[in-house]
């Protein structure tokens, strides 16, 4: 089967700083993959360029059958790509459900009604009720998103990318800042998206990667320099010198 | 939902009160007039500016294209709305969507500037456009007819204002509930997420930039009945400047706050104006003071945003 993402050679840099230095990734469908290393490797510059904020200077990305190197973020959403923001990332205006039911549309809607009030379109509406219940916000659909507490921001943050029913999900650290009790429901409903779409996750919790993770990557200054299992990338002394250390 | 009927039932008074035949004289229904001719503007300028947070300096552009084309079409011998309209609704329209898709590709500081630059072109063509006045304008054979019927002149007049400012509210607020309008909104509260959630934010911010422009020819072809006349001046950067202060003044995104804003301008500008001809002197702090104090605008006072 092909690959759902396949980036390769990328690279990107910042002045003299290479944030990204020729780094070549492969998800598989219903996988997870994780990307881990220290703080200022690039993880979050890789998720950008991915979702397509930031442009790479060299490389290529290859969503399924598509290139979509050089297309717009917006394009690639609805190819099927879905991000969460590792800096929580909502429309604060609006309710929780509203949040919900514009991802709902923006993946697979169009913007362009005019008539009816987005309020009493059903369709939406439900879909993004089941999400929410999914994430664990059902309790919530009416808070303004902006009101939210931080535990409760990353929740919307997933079902954001949830209720596009994408075939790949980026997610930035999306359990920083969840109590330990999110943390463990999080990680459940992660665990129960395997198989039915893949998963690029860059996550510091430890337990949660060795937990969720089919294949790591563990990046530092821009490159890749170990991929494997998460047994083999356990033992591999040159990851506990570079990032594991402390942890092990 | 209450304030904004209280404002219209208010302004639907004034017909009601001079035909059951209280004398208001001739200068409150003139007044309020151009109140509501200016209510229209600013209710289409508060679609971008407040709900998409589109801070576009040119909006007298389109209200001088609206009001352009009445005059054109005067000169045409063609005075029926059921020409009229339509032409000045799709030149504005037009106007909005070339100017728009090079403004967008700017934010900010430069988004204003170029808006205010796209409408000193018109201001400049208007002012070149020799067989109807140039500079000094020019004067209506005949006002706009409806079908036929002179509802743009005599006590007619202030009616059918009444009815097309009523009918922009009604639209602009079922926009603004709709997908789009939301969608729009969502751009301007959260436009990196807006478009990782696949929306496409020029073309929602475009479309939205046309609306606008053609809901303002409304209120451009209303200004030049209400003169029987037309110039450059229509689309002076001033007049930009009033609008933007007539949406801030009554509250951004209210869109029943123009009501207000533009009620607030003309009369500051009807009352300063008496006082001194520096009136703008005293106006640009009382603006300032109305910024920093009424956060919503007027129609934000005591309550929340309806
Ligand atoms: N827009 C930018 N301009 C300059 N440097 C940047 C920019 N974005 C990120 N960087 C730098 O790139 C490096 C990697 O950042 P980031 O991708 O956020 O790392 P991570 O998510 O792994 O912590 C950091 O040193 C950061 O300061
Ligand atoms: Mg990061």
């Amino acid at each position: 089967m092909t690959d759902l993402l396949r980036i390769t050679d990328l690279r990107k840099h910042y002045g003299a700083l290479r944030v990204t230095d020729g780094v070549t990734l492969k998800l598989a469908p219903g996988s997870i993959h994780a990307v881990i290393g220290p703080n200022g490797a690039g993880k979050t510059t890789l998720i950008h360029q991915i979702s397509g904020t930031v442009r790479p200077d060299a490389g290529s990305i290859h969503l399924a059958d598509h290139d979509i190197t050089t297309l717009p973020p917006h394009r690639r959403a609805r190819l099927g790509l879905a991000r969460s923001f590792q800096i929580t990332s909502v429309l604060p205006e609006f309710s929780v459900l509203e949040n919900v039911a514009l991802a709902v549309l923006g993946a697979r809607g169009s913007a362009f009604g005019f008539l009816r009030p987005l309020a009493a379109e059903k369709r939406l509406n439900d879909a993004a009720s089941t999400v929410l219940a999914r994430v664990g916000l059902a309790a919530r659909p009416a808070s303004l998103a902006g009101a939210l507490s931080h535990g409760e921001k990353r929740q919307l943050e997933l079902a954001l990318a949830l209720a596009a029913e994408p075939k790949v999900m980026l997610l930035d650290e999306p359990l920083a800042g969840a109590g330990p009790e999110e943390a463990e429901r999080l990680i459940a409903l992660l665990a129960t998206l395997r198989g039915h779409c893949g998963i690029l996750l860059v996550e510091h919790d430890m337990d949660a990667v060795f937990q969720l993770a089919d294949e790591i990557s563990v990046l530092s200054q821009g490159r890749v320099i170990a991929n494997g299992t998460p047994a083999e990338i356990r033992a591999d002394p040159a990851v506990r010198a570079a990032y594991l250390g402390e942890d092990f | 939902m209450k304030l904004p009927l209280a404002i219209f039932a208010l302004l639907a008074l004034v017909p009601i009160l001079s035909a059951l035949g209280v004398p208001l004289g001739g200068f409150v229904p003139l007044l309020l007039g151009r109140v509501m001719i200016f209510a229209i503007a600013a209710m289409s300028l508060d679609l971008i500016l407040g709900i998409g947070g589109l801070a576009s300096f040119g909006h007298a552009a389109p209200l001088a294209i609206g009001a352009y084309a009445v005059a054109i079409l005067d000169a045409a011998n063609i005075h029926d709305a059921v020409i009229v309209v339509p032409v000045a609704m799709a030149a504005a329209g037009f106007f909005a969507t070339a100017t728009g898709a090079v403004a967008l590709r700017t934010r900010g500081v430069n988004f204003i500037m170029i808006t205010l630059a796209f409408a000193q072109m018109i201001y400049f063509a208007a002012a070149s456009l020799a067989d109807y006045g140039g500079d000094d304008g020019y004067t209506l054979y005949s006002r706009t007819t409806v079908l036929g019927a002179k509802l743009l002149d005599g006590k007619a007049f202030y009616p059918t204002v009444l009815v097309v400012l009523f009918l922009v509210w009604l639209k602009l607020r079922i926009i603004a509930a709709s997908r789009f309008g939301r969608t729009l909104s969502a751009i301007r509260q959260n436009r990196p997420r807006a478009q990782a959630l696949g929306f496409n934010a020029f073309a929602v911010e475009l479309a939205a930039m046309a609306i606008a422009s053609a809901l303002c020819a409304l209120a451009g072809v209303l200004l030049a009945n209400e003169a029987e006349f037309v110039s450059p001046a229509f689309a002076s950067w001033a007049r930009s400047g009033d609008l933007m202060v007539m949406v801030i003044l009554g509250g951004v995104g209210s869109l029943h706050g123009a009501i207000l804003g533009a009620f607030a301008v003309v009369m500051a500008e009807e009352a300063l104006g008496r006082l001194t001809q520096h009136w703008p002197l005293l106006f640009g702090p009382s603006l300032v003071l109305a910024v920093l104090f009424l956060r919503r605008g007027i129609a934000g006072i005591g309550g929340r945003r309806d």
